[in-house]
């Protein structure tokens, strides 16, 4: 089980202005991690950056070992996609293969079957011809989370992964995301503002605030002072 | 009827007429392809600024006598599209206003340098300065300029570009629809980026001469906003715009031989025709729901 990312004295934000510093941790192969946080902690910013959609204003983050920049999934936030593009649910599912193809222009068999097997994963199956745009916000979370699982071959990055979806669907989605940490290895970086959640189904935590306030294994975080006075507040109900 | 068959079957005898409807047509081919890409790239302001700037550097090459205004036109237009792709990066200057500063100084250089050659009596300059101008911003007034050279240039350019769309079709979706994702994925969504810009400049090139470069932004943008309007996945909507546009450009340049209408504002106005037909159905269908 080596590291695949590590992130060294890391600090992010917005031309000069720090939101967060010093951060310092290390996700290994197999790994479900949950960041958390107050809102505006950097979350979002902290994910990017670790997509390298977004360079640190000081330190560095690093892919390291097994896993390359094409073997990753991510789940954006909210569908920060168009509002009228015209495209098929399965144009975009098919879309999260392209990180496999290389150059070579076009998706081969296999890739068609996996983005159908996710979409039957995910009972988006009925949408397939579906326009994205007449979608409800559960069905688009859906759709995109489909992608996502079609790009994730090592490790897939999610931010706040059950924004919009009914409590069923978050259960749901839990499990799913679970399952594709225990089952298929997939290691799992998740930001999440659900304490109970992140209690129940990380293996590691990392909060942060202005600086990083935690990081070690959620048992370690569990009898924490920073922990248990998070979980005191976050958890219980879902805070938004 | 049988007047207008006639009069058509004149102007189809003649190598000019023949000349002028492959090259539209291509043309049509080419523009319709990027058109939904630009649209929801928020890419359409590049479009116009490089038609300004290959506005510019025909007034440049028209003044130094180069016998192949392209050799002049096209390097010019595709480092500008870098260029401008460039600036719309950078949250320093901001996008919009740099294209327009190029696009509209370019379009001053260019006038001026049209009158101050003509005034001189250098380069090709015909002495009517209005018609030349007018001929470069609005398209051709009538179908005859068109040499075999030119239409050997667009046959070669429009297979590079069908070819570049077909191959990097799933990647342009990509780019074009998520490029947060696509770049989180590991796809070089930069060299897309300036992949379909350089496409782009290239388009506007070959389209510049027929429709003239004022109306190439419509010739591209139309057909896609049409489309859009009542097809629902990016494959249909890239096909039906490929499918108007070469309609339109088809009857746009019948009617321009019979009514004998300047070909490029023909073409735009069947465009804008369609694209409120497209409107109406759309009601109709959302209607029908």
């Amino acid at each position: 089980m080596g590291a695949l990312l590590k992130c060294e004295n890391v600090s992010l934000g917005y031309e000069g202005d720090v939101i967060t510093k010093d951060l310092n941790f290390t996700v290994s192969s197999g790994d479900y991690l949950c960041i958390v946080g107050e809102n505006g902690s950097g979350k979002s910013t902290l994910i990017k950056a670790l997509l390298g959609l977004r360079a640190p204003l000081d330190g560095k983050v690093e892919l390291c070992g097994e896993v390359g920049k094409n073997e990753i999934g991510y789940l954006p936030q909210q569908t920060m996609v168009q509002r009228d593009f015209p495209a098929s649910v399965r144009e975009i599912v098919l879309s999260g293969c392209m990180n496999r193809c290389g150059l070579r222009p076009f998706y081969n068999n296999e890739e068609k079957k996996l983005a159908h097997d996710m979409m039957r994963r995910l009972e988006i199956e009925p949408l397939t011809k579906r326009c994205y745009r007449e979608l409800s916000g559960g069905q688009q979370q859906r759709v995109l989370l489909a992608r996502a699982l079609c790009a994730a071959r090592k490790m897939i990055l999610l931010d706040e992964p059950v924004t919009g979806l009914d409590p069923k669907a978050t259960n749901e989605m839990y499990e799913l995301i679970d399952s594709l940490n225990k089952k298929d290895g997939i290691t799992v970086i998740m930001v999440s503002h659900d304490m109970n959640a992140a209690v129940r189904y990380a293996s590691h935590i990392l909060h942060i605030g202005r600086k990083q306030l935690f990081f070690g294994t959620k048992e370690d975080y569990m009898t924490s002072k920073i922990g248990q006075a998070f979980i005191s507040v976050m958890g219980g109900e879902d805070n938004e | 009827m049988s007047d207008i068959f006639s009069k058509l079957q004149d102007a189809f005898q003649l190598p000019v007429v023949r000349y002028a409807l492959i090259v539209g047509l291509l043309i049509a081919l080419c523009s319709s392809l990027l058109g939904v890409t630009l649209v929801m790239k928020r890419f359409s302001f590049i479009g116009d600024g490089l038609s300004h700037v290959a506005f510019g550097a025909m007034a440049v090459a028209t003044v130094t006598g180069i016998t192949n205004n392209m050799l002049i036109i096209m390097p010019v237009t595709i480092v500008s599209a870098v260029l401008l792709l460039r600036t719309g990066n950078n949250t320093k200057i901001k996008g919009d206003a740099a294209v327009a500063m190029i696009s509209v100084g370019a379009l001053a250089l260019g006038y001026m340098l049209m009158n101050i050659a003509a005034r001189n009596g250098t380069g090709r300059t015909s002495g009517n300065v209005t018609a030349d101008v007018c001929s470069t911003l609005f398209g051709s007034t009538a179908i005859l300029t068109l040499k075999p050279a030119d239409v050997w240039i667009c046959i070669v350019m429009s297979i590079v570009v069908v070819s570049v769309f077909l191959v990097f079709y799933n990647k342009i979706f990509a780019v074009t629809f998520d490029e947060s994702f696509a770049k989180a994925t590991g796809i070089r969504s930069d060299m897309y980026n300036l992949l379909i810009a350089v496409v782009i400049a290239v388009i506007i090139v070959i389209a510049m001469n027929f429709v003239g470069s004022l109306l190439i932004s419509a010739l591209i943008i139309f057909p896609a906003l049409s489309a859009m309007r009542v097809f629902k996945s990016f494959r249909s909507v890239i096909i039906c715009s490929v499918i108007i546009s070469l309609l339109c450009a088809f009857s746009g340049i019948i009617i321009s031989i019979l009514a004998e209408t300047p070909v490029g504002s023909t073409i735009v106005s069947a465009d804008i025709t369609v694209f409120f037909v497209f409107c109406i159905i759309s009601a109709v269908l959302k209607r029908g729901k």
